[in-house]
């Protein structure tokens, strides 16, 4: 018993990146356990992505069409998953730590009687597995084990890079968890927030506005720069809860954690808890009005000013270099 | 309806957080602690709920004996009454759902808010453990919750947007922070809160083995980003972005 099992997470029939992440994961706690890497996807229509997770780096791609699993729903999903780990003999069931990850793989450990580490950003042996995971809004690192024979694992997927695609074909099997559907529980819809711009947890760049642009509409700004860049917008809680930002934008300790190449932070103080989303960014640029604010902490560069006259100013100035 | 909140004591967030010089945990002296931040929210809808539907909020909470205090915060806010799992160990939260199986075992609710995550230990676990234990369906990260005809409507914040989803009673729901305001405990609210039951319980006496499936073994802090500099001005930033960090 020594495989790692990955469960796969696609959306409107595409796979999401964070998936080749969790499998980075998987591919180095399997060095470790010395099993192999297989991939459980559900869905109702999921061959293609079945096809591109076979040059993921995995050894094996397991898939259940099933009317069941058209739509994400926890009670499906996590038995179905239970049941591929115990076909595979999986010492180890993953997934990205995203909101689906984060639903159903609880499920999954009460399921497989397992220990669960959530949000985890390192495996490694040293005298038995064990774990490195943040808490605390990313003030404590802990290291962990799990004292079951099988582990549930939600990764934290900016700490991984994405798997490369490979050249083999791994074999990809139909299985069928025989599991069901379950009763007293319905999907009704799933209000996708329609974009051009990349996901927030893929993109190379990454602005994001606080609570001192004031309003929605001075957002506007904000989302020029990052279609300038190519870049996804982000926001803090601050500006979600004033209702300057949808939700789906919010960084940090109870948002999303991003990681990209360049994060702009404008007119945001800096507060822990966003720090928890983003510190972990290679450039960060901070433009803050108030000299003391903390993110200058942990910019690399940092121009004190009031965003309203920079922003502008650095979009168009950028654009002149990309042109 | 019979509606059942959790209510974890953790330390307040607003509070910089230490780790003891031999990396077994993080220092406690001088710390305050507070309600769960999602358990207030949590607490909240319990509330109106009972303000909508009728019924009983029961608040349920494992920890140390100081716990009431968070338990009578959430009585004053309105909860009927409380029960405390005493322990002084720290649980992991399968360990939770453990104990709060047997707790829903002798209570009987047909509904249970909790929040979607500690924000100590920032694990978001405990809610699907307990949902899954009972067999009960769950509708996590709660931004709305509708109830009539014995079943949940429940609009859930997730990646990409918002998803609705319906589940029939008795199940869980976790509170999302835009699922409502909640409400100040009033001065006659806190008044009442004193008189209001409060049972205490251990985990013994629930029958329930606390040791823990994840063990933490090193409590470190974490790399610290150095500060870089302050720019004079718009075109420094862009060559130094584009010459020295090489990102456009
Ligand atoms: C349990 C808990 C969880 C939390 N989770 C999160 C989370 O996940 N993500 C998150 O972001 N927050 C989170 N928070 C909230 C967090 O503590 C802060 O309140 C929040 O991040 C502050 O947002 P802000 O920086 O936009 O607003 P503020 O702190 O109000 O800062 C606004 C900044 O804008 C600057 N400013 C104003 N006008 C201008 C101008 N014209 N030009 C330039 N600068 C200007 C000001 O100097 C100030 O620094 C959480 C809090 C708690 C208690
Ligand atoms: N010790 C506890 N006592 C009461 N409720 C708890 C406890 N630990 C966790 N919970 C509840 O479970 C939710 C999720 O916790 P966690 O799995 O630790 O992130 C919290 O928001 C609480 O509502």
């Amino acid at each position: 018993m020594a495989n790692v099992l990955v469960v796969a997470e696609h959306v409107d029939g595409v796979l999401r990146k964070v998936t080749r992440s969790a499998i980075t994961f998987a591919r180095e706690a399997a060095a470790l356990t010395g099993g192999n890497v297989e991939v459980l996807l559900l869905g109702s229509d999921v061959d293609n992505i079945a096809e591109e997770l076979s040059t993921s780096g995995v050894s094996r791609v397991l898939y259940a069409n099933d009317p069941a699993y058209a739509h994400y729903l926890a009670e499906n999903y996590a038995p179905a998953i239970a049941a591929a780990a115990e076909e595979i003999d999986a010492a180890i069931v993953c997934s990205p730590s995203s909101t689906t990850g984060k639903d159903m793989l609880p499920r999954v450990a009460a399921k497989l009687e397992a220990g669960m580490v959530s949000d985890a950003i390192s495996v490694e042996n040293d005298d038995g597995l064990k774990f490195r995971r943040p808490l605390w809004a990313g003030n404590v690192i802990t290291t962990v084990e799990v004292v079951t024979p099988v582990k549930v694992v939600s990764v934290r997927t900016t700490d991984f890079e994405a798997s490369e695609s490979t050249s083999d074909a791994a074999p990809v099997e139909a299985f069928d968890p025989g599991t069901g559907a379950a009763d007293g529980v319905e999907f009704v819809s799933f209000d996708q927030v329609k974009s051009e711009r990349p996901e927030l947890t893929d993109a190379e760049v990454v602005v994001a506005g606080g609570r001192g642009l004031g309003s929605g509409d001075n957002f506007e700004m904000i989302m020029k720069l990052a279609d300038s860049l190519k870049g996804a917008v982000g926001a803090t809680r601050a500006a979600v809860d004033s209702g300057y930002a949808p939700n789906d934008w919010q960084i940090g300790q109870t948002g999303k954690v991003v990681a990209p190449q360049l994060y702009f932070a404008i007119a945001i103080s800096g507060a822990i808890q966003h720090l928890a989303g983003m510190k972990g960014s290679k450039n960060i640029v901070a433009i803050n009005k108030d000299p003391e604010a903390p993110i200058f902490q942990v910019s690399d560069y940092g121009l004190v000013a009031d965003a309203f006259e920079v922003v502008p100013e650095l979009t168009e100035k950028l654009q002149k270099v990309l042109d | 309806m019979k509606i059942l909140a959790t209510v974890k004591r953790v330390t307040d967030p607003d509070m910089k957080i230490k780790i003891k010089p031999d990396e077994t945990g993080v220092v406690t002296e001088g710390v305050e602690y507070k309600m769960n931040s999602f358990d207030e929210y949590g607490v909240e809808e319990a509330i109106s709920i009972k303000e909508e539907h009728g019924g009983e909020v029961v608040v349920v909470s494992i920890g140390p004996a100081a716990s009431t205090k968070e338990l009578r915060t959430a009585m004053a806010m309105g909860a009927d009454r409380a029960i405390l799992v005493e322990t002084d160990q720290d649980l992991d939260s399968d360990a939770v759902a453990r104990v709060l199986t047997e707790v829903v075992g002798r209570e009987e609710p047909d509904v249970i808010v909790m929040g979607k995550q500690s924000v100590d230990s920032d694990r978001n676990q405990a809610a699907q453990l307990l949902a899954s234990y009972l067999g009960w369906p769950q509708a996590t990260f709660a931004f709305n919750v509708d109830i009539s005809d014995g079943w949940a409507t429940v609009g859930r914040e997730v990646d990409g947007g918002t998803s609705t989803k319906r589940i029939e009673l008795p199940g869980i729901i976790t509170a999302d922070l835009r699922l409502n305001e909640p409400r100040y405990a009033s001065l006659p609210g806190i008044m009442k809160a004193k008189r209001k039951p409060l049972d205490t319980l251990t985990p013994d006496e629930l029958g329930v083995d606390i040791a823990p499936r994840v063990n933490v073994l090193k409590f470190e802090a974490p790399e610290e980003r150095e500060a870089g500099e302050i720019l004079e001005d718009v075109d420094e930033l862009v060559d130094r972005l584009q010459n020295e960090a090489n990102v456009i």
